[in-house]
């Protein structure tokens, strides 16, 4: 019965979301006050049966309720119970209710926290965030249904992915999700903004604590994924341009424009056009994303089943969603350049450049992902485009962000003091250069990507820390520094530790494939492994054979090490389930092979200085971005003068940005 | 629904494992196996490189890989001899070729090209009076 | 100017429709060979069942042939086996099969269980031919026309609408000299 009232609680949901939409919209170009009214009780209402449903999918795995098909298909009768919610989002039907429900949890937020926003641009906002869960119910509903039932009831299911069946999968997708979707609330200030035609910018003011915490939460989402392949797969990656993990970097590399855009619009008025299409991009790319990983038009070990009818939906939807919403930018985006002007040399000019590289970069990401559907339209062959293309390209790209990074925010406004800003970092540009010298002096043979990572990041790391002095120096107590600048800076300083971590890791990682009989030790690195034997392990669903490694340096025992091989009891599955001692400045990571003659088997050991630093660097710019968030300026309507001031029009006919 | 099959079994791992401990004469050489392997694609699990597939294929073409590399064959000639029996799909660094011109040189025209709007555009700007700036305005 | 950003997502939505369609008409996972048009490789392989003589390349020369490859390990070669005694021995060609990584003893008991419809069937144990042909998966087939040159290769099994529709005009088409391949 509960899951039937599932499917009732969707439709409800799907009529209130067409409400929502319709009237709201409708009301504002009308001005009517009562359909404007109806957008917030709509918004709460559907967040109200979409939980309903939620809860009884939830409900329904806990209970292991096979009758429920996707159920049977994603859970037996031997999943542990604390599985049991995070199996609700494994497969494609639950985790597009999950995508539906975090779409309302940011509407209801939206329409909680935004009282004092005009009451037509509220509307506008509402009701597009309406429409896009309009079309995800609608395909939910007519080629994604999570409660369709199995008759007669199944005595037991399949199992979950044994690759699934970790904390990671807690954790991820729902981060993921959160910020892939947040990305909606832009878009639908923007969309809201052209539907309104308004020509001030107070609508990016609004528009700006939801994109950065939604990039803040598709960063911490981005990283926790990459975490999580790193020690479940047992390779020692953490990131391999698979077309899936495209589809989440690409919305992350145009918000990341995004919000850098939305601050210089904001502020100075300029950069709308931008602005605008940023948003839009940045959504369209996460409806991208959903359409690629769900449509099987490419392969990936990470995709969801593939359906050629849910892909022409997810294509359909995109198509007018998208479409529409550049056909309303073509139409009725800001005909004249606006905003206060700047010089070649200025903070804006650097922002622009940044909005260029990072929409370069997204672009070609895109192309890449991509090319293989080109070559086969062009019949070309089959095209294969991997890790080689991707990282040669994306770290083309990249450099001269990194190299101007520090630039940033010893810029001024209009017109940069270029030679103060080389005076206050030629220190910063000193200690890098000797550094990345003194580094390979020591370390013979390293190659240029640490001697570029060292080289880097210290420009980086040391280029904010000195803005941060001056500013502590300089300002008056008590001004020195906002929520906003403290974002910038840790979110830069995040930059930093993540450049520190990706080129150190790959410069100085050392991967050995061994062939260990019991008692044999090998040394790699500085640190003795000594391998123990294999002896086997029940669980509670698999068997597993673990192996003993002991690590010791000069004869002192560091860590015991006990990686597995399960062999699952649902379908005979077999997974390599490395273990890991993780340390802040290296990890010591090993994997069990097969068994070779005479009781030795074979071992992967890995060790990868700095890999840690790789996601701390990335937590500290999703920080960056809830502290950006949280800055006061943004819970104020800005005043009235200050309006008039941003919009000084130039004395330029043609539509630029 | 083959390829569903194939997809599965190598996200599963039945087969053999790609740990294979190889008698390399030195450190230089593995680096370069390694190297080598990750640039190969796994044809059977297509997703994966010929280092991490698990796949039984991948264990026999990591072995001719590393006999090829031990009678001395360079790094070039491996990859064709693989590119001569699978397909250019085997690599994942796509060679250059008309096919992928658009691939390789795409993202470096659309970079001038912006450039050139930009530094138009700035240009433009460059001509109108700049006020002069509140340091408090700063940030 | 403003309509750029939507003509390059009409031009993007247009690529991704064709992608579903093409999607659906195409194994996602089937690389085309290199080797249609090129000759056969050279191998010299023991039969299965008298392992001391050996079938070589040149022994096939000045005949057409279809060399299939199984194994007994193969799930899908089940299906194909009363496809490949039914439909491709009525076609009068000669038909190799070619046992790839398999221990021979599984091999011949799995011929017996099922029925050999192979005019000739050598092993390949260590699966060295088996890259020299390019192959990477089983049941393929390759159609090597009377020089010795690879003129057709099916990956997967055959169905009986694919032999009628791909080897058949193919076997056809035998008649005719290869063109030069660039």
């Amino acid at each position: 019965m509960f899951p039937e009232l599932g499917q009732f609680a969707l439709v409800l949901a799907l009529l209130l979301a067409f409400v929502q939409c319709a009237l709201p919209i409708y009301g504002a170009w009308r001005g009517n006050a009562v359909l404007i009214g109806v957008a917030r009780p709509a918004v709460a209402g559907q967040a109200v049966f979409v939980a309903l449903a939620f809860g009884l999918l939830t409900h329904a795995f806990v209970t292991q309720d096979f009758s429920v098909a996707y159920v049977a298909q994603n859970s037996n009768l031997s999943l542990p119970w604390y599985y049991r919610f995070p199996a609700v989002w494994g497969a494609h039907e639950g985790s597009l209710l999950l995508w539906v429900l975090i779409l309302n949890i940011w509407s209801v937020a939206v329409a909680a926290l935004s009282r004092r926003l005009p009451d037509a641009l509220m509307a506008r906002v509402l009701g597009v965030l309406g429409f896009i869960s309009f079309g995800f119910l609608l395909f939910t509903i007519l080629t994604s249904n999570p409660f369709l039932r199995h008759i007669p009831a199944l005595a037991d299911g399949n199992d979950l992915n044994p690759i699934l069946q970790d904390p990671g999968l807690i954790m991820h997708p729902p981060m993921l999700y959160t910020g892939y979707v947040g990305f909606s609330v832009a878009f639908a200030f923007g969309i809201a903004s052209l539907l309104g035609g308004e020509l001030d910018v107070a609508w990016v003011r609004w528009a700006r604590p939801w994109t950065n915490v939604a990039w803040a939460f598709l960063t911490l989402g981005i990283s926790l994924g990459s975490w999580w392949a790193y020690y479940v797969l047992g390779w020692g990656g953490w990131w391999f341009w698979d077309p899936v993990e495209n589809a989440s970097f690409m919305p992350w590399l145009v918000g990341t424009a995004l919000i850098h855009s939305q601050a210089v619009t904001e502020k100075r008025g300029s950069f709308r056009a931008w602005t605008l299409l940023l948003s839009i991009f940045a959504f369209s790319l996460s409806l991208l994303g959903t359409f690629l990983v769900r449509s099987g038009v490419l392969t990936s070990v990470h995709a969801f089943a593939s359906d050629p009818k849910r892909g022409m939906f997810i294509l359909a939807f995109l198509g007018v969603v998208v479409g529409g919403s550049l056909l309303i930018y073509a139409l009725r985006a800001p005909k004249i350049a606006g905003g206060k002007p700047f010089h070649l040399l200025s903070r804006e000019t650097l922002l622009l450049v940044n909005n260029l590289m990072f929409a370069c970069a997204a672009a070609m990401v895109l192309l890449g992902t991509l090319y293989p559907l080109i070559g086969d339209a062009l019949d070309a062959g089959r095209i294969s485009v991997g890790p080689p293309y991707f990282g040669f390209m994306f770290v083309l790209l990249m450099l001269p962000i990194a190299c101007l990074l520090p630039l940033g925010p010893f810029f001024r406004w209009a017109t940069a003091d270029w030679r103060a800003t080389w005076r206050a970092l030629r220190p910063a540009l000193a200690v890098a250069i000797v550094a990345a010298v003194v580094a390979k002096m020591l370390t013979r043979d390293l190659p240029l990507r640490g001697v570029a990572g060292v080289a880097a990041s210290l420009w980086v790391a040391l280029g904010i820390a000195l803005y941060a002095l001056r500013r502590w120096r300089d300002a008056p107590r008590g001004k020195r520094y906002t929520p906003e600048m403290l974002g910038m800076i840790a979110a830069h300083f995040g930059v930093a530790l993540f450049l520190a971590g990706v080129l150190g890791t790959e410069a100085t990682s050392v991967e050995r494939d061994l062939r260990l009989a019991p008692n044999e030790k090998v040394d790699i690195g500085g640190l003795d492994f000594r391998f123990r034997g294999v002896e086997r392990k029940p669980g509670p669903n698999y068997l597993a054979d673990e192996g003993t490694i002991e690590v010791s340096r000069d004869d002192k025992l560091i860590t015991t090490l006990h990686p597995q091989k399960r062999q699952y009891s649902g379908g005979g599955q077999i997974q390599t389930i490395s273990d890991i001692d993780p340390g802040l400045f290296r990890d010591l990571y090993v994997a069990l092979g097969e068994p070779l003659d005479q009781g030795a088997w074979a071992v992967r050991v890995y060790v990868k200085p700095f890999v840690r630093w790789i996601w701390l660097g990335g937590l500290c710019m999703m920080l960056g971005g809830f502290l950006a968030a949280a800055d006061r300026r943004f819970r104020t309507l800005p005043e009235r003068s200050e309006l008039a001031a941003r919009e000084a029009m130039p004395k330029l006919a043609e539509a630029k940005a | 629904m083959r390829g569903l099959a194939a997809l599965l079994m190598c996200v599963l791992a039945l087969r053999a494992f790609a740990i294979d401990p190889l008698p390399f004469k030195d450190r230089a050489e593995e680096v370069r196996f390694q190297n080598l392997t990750k640039e190969l694609r796994c044809l059977v699990c297509q997703n994966q490189s010929l280092a991490d597939s698990e796949a039984q294929l991948a264990g026999e073409l990591r072995r001719q890989v590393f006999e090829m590399m031990q009678s001395g064959k360079s790094d070039e000639e491996i990859k064709q001899y693989l590119v001569a029996r699978y397909n250019d799909f085997v690599l994942y660094d796509p060679p250059m070729k008309p096919g992928t011109w658009l691939l390789w040189l795409g993202p470096g025209a659309l970079l001038i090209v912006g450039v050139g709007v930009l530094l138009n555009v700035l240009r433009k700007r460059a001509r109108q009076a700049v006020a002069d700036i509140d340091p408090e305005e700063d940030w | 100017m403003r309509l750029l950003p939507l003509a390059v997502f009409a031009a993007l939505v247009c690529l991704l429709a064709f992608g579903i369609h093409w999607n659906e008409h195409h194994e996602m996972t089937e690389v085309p060979s290199p080797l249609i048009g090129k000759p056969a490789p050279d191998f010299t392989l023991p039969y299965l069942y008298e392992a001391d003589k050996t079938l070589s390349r040149s022994e096939l020369l000045g005949k057409p042939y279809v060399l299939n490859v199984f194994g007994s390990w193969c799930p899908t070669c089940q299906y194909e086996h009363p496809i490949l005694t039914d439909s491709v021995k009525k076609l009068g060609i000669k038909l190799v099969g070619l046992d790839w990584r398999d221990d021979p003893d599984d091999a011949k008991r799995w011929l017996a269980q099922f029925g050999n419809p192979y005019d000739a069937v050598i092993t390949d144990r260590d699966g060295r031919a088996g890259i020299d042909f390019g192959v990477y998966m089983a049941p393929e087939s390759f159609l090597v026309d009377a020089q010795g040159m690879i003129r057709y290769k099916r990956i997967g099994m055959f169905t009986p609408e694919l032999v009628r529709s791909e080897l058949l005009p193919r076997i056809a088409e035998l008649a005719k000299p290869l063109q030069a391949t660039p």
